[in-house]
C-alpha cells in the first residue's frame, strides 16, 4: 500500500469541539467518577490498608503509604480516561453511530477526525486530572507549585494512551475483542507499574519488563512532581512519551485509513 | 472531457475490492440542475459509484472532475461544496436537531450565526422547526431521514448527493421528501441520487443510468427509456393459453414468458388489447401504461438478490 503523508490542518479541532459538545451535554454526570473515585481509593486504602503498610520508602525517605499512592491514583486515571475514550467511545462513534462517516463527506480528513479523536481522548485525561487533583489536594497529598506541571504532563500521557487505545480501534474486529487488551495491558499495568508497591519489590525479570510499560514512567513521572522532586523520571518519561507519541500516534493514523478509506 | 455545464463528470471509473469489481468502466456526466439518477439492485455498485464521487472511498482507477475540477487534487474544495444524504441516518444521536446543525455547520467552518440562521429556515423548510429541541434519537424515521437532508444542505451546496433518500419510510414520509427535493430541483440544485424505487427516478430524475454488476447498462431519460426498451403499454396476461403464445410468436411481439404470466410489451393503440382480450383471455388480462419498472425488471432480470 502506498503510504501518503498526514493530512492533517487545524479544521481537526472541529471534531475535538463536536465531543465537547456531546460532553457538555452530560456533564453532571461525566464529573462524578474523576471526583467520587479517589475519595473511594483514600478511603479504602487510608483506612483500610494504611495500618497494615509500613516502610514505604520513596527517594530513600519513609513516606505515608498514602502519600505514596495518591499520584499512582492520578496517572491511572490519565491512563484510563484517553485509552477508553479512544477505544470503546471512539468505536462506538466509529460503528455504530457512523460519526466518521457523517464526517467524511465533509471537508474534514480521516487524519484530522482522527487527530481530533486522540486530543479529545487526552482532553479528558486532562479534565479528570483537574477533578481528582483538586480532591487529592485537599488531602494535603501533593506538594506545590511543582504538583501543578502534572496537569500539562495529563495531556502528554493522554495523547500516548489515546493514540495506542486509537490503535487498537483500528484493528479489533466488534467491540467485545476490546476486552483482550485492557486484560492484557491496562490491568497488568495497573498492578505491576509500581502503582500500589514499589516495583523494586518485583523480581527482577519483572521489573524489566516493568521498564516498558507506558504507565510505569507515567506514574514516576506523576509521583516526581506531587513530591515535588525533580529527578532523572522526569527526563526519562519524557524522552519515552516523545517516542511513544511517535511511533502509535502516526500507526493510529494507518491503521484507522486501512479500516476506513475502502 | 471538458462540458462547461458538466457538475460531475466521470470516465471509465472503476473501484475493485480485491477480487470483486463492483464498479466497472462507468462513465457518465451530471448536468448542471438537473436531477441524475442511479438505478440497479442491490449490490449492483450505486453506492460504491457515488462513495468515490464524495470523497468516502478512493476509485482504483479512472478519471473523475467534479465542478470543473479534477477530483484528487481538490478534494477539500470539492467536499466543502457538496451535500451528501448517506444511507444510514448518522445523525449525533445525543444531540438535539439544532444541535447536530450546528456541530455539522462547523466542520465547514461556517460562522456560528450565520450557521444558525441557516439551520432556522432549513428546519423550517423541512417541516422539523417544532421538534428543533429533540434529541436525534427520539425523531421519527422520516423526521430522520429530513433531518439528515436537512444536515446536507447547511452548507448550502451547489450538488446535492442522496443515497437511497426514501428507503424504509412510509408513503406519507416519501412523498413529503420528494417534495422538498423537487422544490430543491427548481431552486436550480444539481442532485445525484441513487434508488432501486422506480416511481422515485420517475418522478425526480431528469436521466438516470440502470446499473448491474458495476456497469451501466442504460442511460437517458425515464420516457425515453420506456419507450426504448419497454414499448407505450403493456398487456399483462395470467395464466396465458399455449395458443396465444403462438400468436404472440407469430405476430413477433415483444414479450416476457414468466410461465403463469406473459408480459407482452407493444407500441400499437388498444386494436391489439381487444384481439387479445377477446380471443384468448379467461382469466385476468390487464393493459396499463409501460413503466420504468418494467425497463428495469426486463434488463436487470428477475432472480432475487440477496
Amino acid at each position: 500500500m502506498r503510504i501518503t503523508p498526514p493530512d492533517i490542518s487545524r479544521r481537526f479541532l472541529r471534531v475535538w469541539q463536536r465531543n465537547l459538545t456531546v460532553y457538555q451535554e452530560s456533564w453532571k454526570i461525566n464529573f462524578i467518577p474523576p471526583l467520587l473515585e479517589p475519595l473511594f481509593y483514600l478511603l479504602a486504602f487510608g483506612v483500610g490498608l494504611s495500618a497494615m503498610v509500613v516502610g514505604i520508602q520513596y527517594q530513600g525517605e519513609a513516606v505515608s503509604y498514602l502519600r505514596y499512592i495518591a499520584p499512582a491514583l492520578l496517572a491511572i486515571n490519565i491512563m484510563n480516561n484517553a485509552f477508553f475514550e479512544n477505544t470503546f467511545a471512539s468505536f462506538v462513534r466509529m460503528y455504530y453511530q457512523k460519526t466518521f462517516d457523517a464526517m467524511m463527506a465533509t471537508p474534514l480528513s480521516l487524519d484530522e477526525i482522527i487527530t481530533g479523536e486522540i486530543i479529545w481522548g487526552a482532553t479528558k485525561a486532562v479534565i479528570g486530572t483537574l477533578l481528582m487533583q483538586a480532591v487529592i489536594s485537599l488531602f494535603g497529598l501533593i506538594t506545590y507549585p511543582a504538583g501543578l506541571l502534572i496537569i500539562p504532563l495529563s495531556f502528554l500521557g493522554g495523547l500516548a494512551f489515546g493514540a495506542i487505545g486509537m490503535y487498537f480501534t483500528g484493528i479489533v474486529k466488534n467491540i467485545e475483542i476490546f476486552n483482550l487488551p485492557v486484560f492484557l495491558f491496562i490491568t497488568p499495568m495497573f498492578l505491576f507499574s509500581g502503582t500500589f508497591f514499589p516495583i523494586e519489590n518485583l523480581p527482577h525479570w519483572a521489573q524489566q519488563i516493568a521498564l516498558v510499560f507506558p504507565l510505569m514512567h507515567l506514574t514516576a513521572m506523576t509521583r516526581a512532581l506531587a513530591f515535588g522532586v525533580y529527578d532523572s523520571s522526569l527526563l526519562i518519561g519524557l524522552g519515552y512519551f516523545a517516542l511513544f507519541c511517535l511511533i502509535f500516534f502516526p500507526l493510529a493514523l494507518y491503521k484507522m485509513r486501512r479500516r476506513l478509506l475502502k | 472531457m471538458n462540458s462547461p455545464d458538466a457538475i460531475v463528470e466521470v470516465e471509465h471509473l472503476r473501484k475493485a475490492f480485491g477480487e470483486l469489481v463492483a464498479v466497472d468502466d462507468v462513465s457518465f456526466r451530471v448536468r448542471q440542475g438537473e436531477c441524475f439518477g442511479i438505478l440497479g439492485p442491490n449490490g449492483a455498485g450505486k453506492t460504491s459509484t457515488i462513495r468515490m464521487i464524495y470523497g468516502f472511498s478512493p476509485a482504483t482507477s479512472g478519471i473523475m472532475k467534479v465542478f470543473g475540477l479534477d477530483f484528487l487534487d481538490n478534494m477539500r474544495a470539492i467536499k466543502a461544496r457538496i451535500g451528501v444524504c448517506q444511507q444510514e441516518n448518522n445523525l449525533d444521536p445525543d444531540l438535539t436537531v439544532l444541535q447536530n446543525l450546528e456541530v455539522f455547520a462547523r466542520y465547514f467552518n461556517i460562522p456560528r450565526p450565520v450557521a444558525l440562521e441557516r439551520a432556522a429556515a432549513l428546519l423550517k423548510f423541512m417541516a422539523l422547526d417544532h421538534r428543533r429541541n429533540a434529541r436525534a434519537i427520539d425523531l421519527s424515521g422520516g423526521m430522520m431521514r429530513r433531518m439528515v437532508i436537512a444536515r446536507a444542505l447547511i452548507n448550502q451546496p451547489d450538488l446535492l448527493i442522496l443515497d437511497e433518500p426514501t428507503t424504509g419510510l412510509d408513503p406519507q414520509s416519501r412523498h413529503q421528501v420528494w417534495e422538498r427535493l423537487e422544490e430543491l430541483r427548481s431552486k436550480g440544485l444539481s442532485i445525484l441520487l441513487t434508488t432501486h424505487y422506480m416511481d422515485e427516478a420517475s418522478r425526480l430524475c431528469d436521466r438516470l443510468i440502470i446499473m448491474d454488476h458495476g456497469r451501466i447498462l442504460v442511460q437517458g431519460t425515464p420516457a425515453d427509456l420506456v419507450k426504448e426498451h419497454a414499448g407505450h403499454e403493456i398487456i399483462e396476461v395470467v395464466e396465458p393459453e399455449d395458443r396465444l403464445r403462438d400468436y404472440v410468436k407469430l405476430r413477433r411481439l415483444r414479450h416476457e414468458d414468466l410461465g403463469h404470466r406473459l408480459i407482452i410489451y407493444i407500441n400499437e393503440g388498444d386494436g391489439l388489447f381487444r384481439e387479445i382480450s377477446d380471443t384468448y383471455c379467461n382469466e385476468g388480462c390487464i393493459m396499463r401504461r409501460a413503466t420504468l419498472e418494467d425497463v428495469f425488471l426486463k434488463l436487470t432480470g428477475r432472480e432475487l438478490r440477496e
